[in-house]
């Protein structure tokens, strides 16, 4: 008899899920599934509200990162008006974006994955999270809270909020210019950033050893990697083209137009999720699945651009094979990097003489019915896509959501800790715990991935090859 | 000349012009009624209740924007029952519409939202309708989202009263009604619109602003008071 294990609900991610593995006959994982079990319909009640409506909408799918709808949303929005906006609302978007990513990613690693790798996968479950770390190591607590602060801060500095700042990124630029004061107080704080950058990475590095065990299954398969690249194959955020890299490393298509997701993007559905499936249209579904996000973008590119990322990419890119590395695991180390890449380019943005222009918005008003904005955020490639009427409101949406394009690796990934961790009829903690892990190192934002709400709690279900319920475990 | 009368308003003695208004004299003398349809130079309407007051003496509440000062009148402005009466009126125009403050053009301007604030209103005791009216961008410089509109009228007595104009008045009835332009022609094509922004200038939500620009930036209310002090001047002149 096969059985089915559900995991549910998945912890200290962002969002609701649950995860359903299924045993054969002899009692060992035939295959995982990982649902998302949350609808919310943006797409749908967006019909009908004016274009510049969709910055203010759409950043509310998600309150960890609204600044990407944001940016995603108004560079489609800059689409529909045909401008290009001012060099200087560029710069202090730019700037936006990297505090952006600097607050994400300290979340991601500080407050949810943290606890993994210090507190150790089978420790305690109810002391394995921020504040059972703030207790064994409050220093590092400490740091993960100041740089998420860090990155909130810019984010406050330039548009008066921390959170949904959605009156200050508008269709054709900013809606304020940075004023003298603002630059120095964030300079004041860049070296203190990336001492702790720097010390995190130390820290992880150090760690890794005693994850060896672990990072052998940890989501290590070959996939396709989409991320956006400079015109020359540097790491980029805001803009540039979409590469693509194949699973041997070779770099499969370049300076794809990412207005043109569609060409190469299909997205795929199935009746046990509510978040879809892309693939890759010319290797077909499930076979072209990719993977974006940190990992993605460091194995595309081909140099970041700023002195101590660019070492720390060199080092990085030794770990693998033909310099592009498989493991969900490293989906960390990357982030981390990336953390200091945002450092630096904070820095270079700020010193750019251009950024205290007062010249920060083109105005004009609808000259396109249709208008497509693409941006890295910090999970992966983001895609706003609007058709509009002739009066300007939105008559189409679709939008792919970073967290989505990973969803077959999802997939994949649990499958892959399931079949080395769960044996039998029976659940343990260990396996729930490795599961959730390799979930977290994804780093998916649930609520996003459905444009959900709430707590972010995983269920996982065992069941039967007759699909009979044997075994579950829920945590929320 | 006008004959002056003495009333009290919350116990001060005050002077008033016979056949002004309380809120009117209420305002000229300091003392705070909250209101929301009501608008300085234009004629008053007395739709939204905001401006409740009591007149000792009367079981009723009258409001204070269309209640001419009588000599010896007693108000009073504050109240734990006027108090539920305006939260109560602020909550039924709130549940009429979708009002979804987030992302309204006018959020942190908006006089019903700052109502809402002021009064307390929480949440809704009442279900919300969701209507899905159809935005009116027609207009190259101003957009309408009836979803937004409280029917106060100001942008009617405005249009009509100030601007002279008279193209936006109100088609329907109840909780259906609607302001229209011309005949419920598009705002882009309605003949007898000047464009002059003085509707979107007085609305107090986000149903009537100017495309583009956030309501901060927007000067409102203040416009109309202005318009009608320079005509008495010129008058006096």
């Amino acid at each position: 008899m096969g059985r089915e294990i559900i995991v549910n609900p998945v912890t200290r991610i962002e969002g609701h899920a649950k995860i359903t593995i299924y045993l054969d006959e002899k009692d060992m994982v035939k295959d995982a599934r990982f649902h998302v079990t949350d609808f919310r319909g943006f797409e749908k009640f967006c019909e009908g509200r004016p274009f510049y409506e969709m910055p203010g909408i759409t950043s509310r799918i998600c309150g960890i990162c609204p600044v990407s709808h944001l940016l995603a949303s108004a560079k489609a929005c800059d689409d529909l008006l045909a401008v290009k906006i001012p060099r200087t609302a560029e710069l202090l978007r730019r700037l936006m974006h990297m505090g952006q990513i600097i607050q994400s990613h300290a979340l991601s690693f500080f407050y949810l994955s943290s606890p993994d790798f210090l507190l150790g996968l089978d420790s305690e479950p109810s002391k394995r999270n921020i504040m059972g770390l703030a207790e064994k190591y409050p220093e590092i607590a400490k740091q993960g809270v100041w740089l998420r602060k860090f990155g909130q801060s810019i984010i406050e500095t330039l548009s008066g909020r921390r959170i949904h700042s959605s009156d200050w990124i508008v269709p054709g630029g900013v809606k304020t210019p940075l004023s003298k004061e603002s630059v120095e107080k964030i300079l004041a704080d860049l070296p203190k950033a990336i001492g702790i950058a720097l010390n995190s990475i130390e820290l992880f590095k150090k760690n890794m050893e005693s994850f060896k065990n672990e990072m052998r299954d940890f989501g290590d398969f070959p996939t396709y990697y989409m991320s956006l690249v400079t015109e020359d194959g540097g790491l980029e955020h805001y803009d540039g083209n979409i590469r693509i890299l194949s699973p041997d490393g070779k770099v499969v298509a370049d300076r794809l137009d990412p207005s043109k997701y569609f060409e190469y993007i299909g997205e795929a559905v199935e009746d046990w999720s509510y978040m879809k499936f892309p693939y890759l249209k010319n290797i077909g579904y499930p076979d072209g699945a990719y993977r974006v996000g940190p990992l993605a973008r460091l194995n595309n590119a081909s140099y970041c651009g700023t002195e101590i990322a660019d070492g720390l990419l060199k080092e990085f890119k030794k770990l693998g094979k033909n310099g592009i590395i498989q493991n969900t695991f490293m989906y960390h180390y990357a982030r981390l990097i990336e953390i200091v890449f945002c450092i630096e380019k904070v820095k270079e943005l700020l010193e750019d003489p251009e950024i205290l222009s007062t010249e920060v918005q083109a105005k004009a008003s609808l000259n396109k019915r249709e208008g497509v904005g693409v941006i890295e955020a910090p999970r992966g490639t983001l895609f706003h896509h609007y058709k509009v009427d002739e009066q300007g409101r939105i008559t189409w949406v679709n939008l792919i959501i970073a967290t989505v394009n990973n969803n077959i690796a999802f997939n994949k990934a649990v499958a892959q800790v399931a079949k080395k961790y769960v044996n039998g009829k029976k659940l343990n903690e260990g396996m729930l715990n490795r599961v959730e892990a390799v979930v977290r190192a994804l780093d998916p934002c649930l609520s996003c991935a459905t444009h959900a709400i709430g707590e972010m709690p995983i269920r996982i279900q065992l069941y039967d090859h007759n699909g009979r319920l044997i075994d579950e475990v829920a945590r929320g | 000349m006008s004959k002056t009368v003495e009333l009290t308003i919350d116990g001060k003695k005050v002077a008033a012009k016979e056949g002004d208004n309380i809120l009117k004299v209420a305002r000229e003398n300091n003392i705070y009624i909250p209101a929301l349809c009501y608008l300085e130079g234009v004629s008053s309407l007395g739709g939204c209740r905001v401006c409740v007051v009591e007149i000792r003496g009367s079981p009723k509440v009258f409001a204070s924007c269309v209640t001419p000062v009588a000599e010896g009148m007693e108000v009073i402005t504050d109240s734990e029952r006027l108090r539920r009466y305006r939260k109560w009126a602020i909550e039924l125009l709130l549940a009429e519409r979708p009002h979804v403050c987030s992302v309204c053009v006018a959020n942190g301007n908006c006089e019903l939202q700052q109502l809402a604030t002021e009064l307390g209103v929480d949440h809704l005791r009442v279900d919300r309708k969701w209507t899905n009216y159809e935005l009116d961008l027609t207009h190259e410089r101003f957009a309408y989202d009836p979803n937004r509109c409280i029917l106060c009228t100001r942008c009617i007595r405005v249009c009509d009263e100030v601007e002279g104009v008279h193209a936006i008045d109100l088609m329907l009835r109840g909780k259906n009604s609607k302001v229209i332009f011309d005949l419920d022609d598009k705002w882009g094509f309605a003949e007898s619109c000047t464009s002059c922004g003085k509707c979107s200038a007085v609305c107090p939500v986000g149903a009537l602003y100017v495309k583009g620009k956030p309501l901060s930036e927007v000067k409102k209310k203040e416009l109309v008071s202005f318009v009608m002090s320079r005509r008495s001047e010129k008058t006096i002149g």
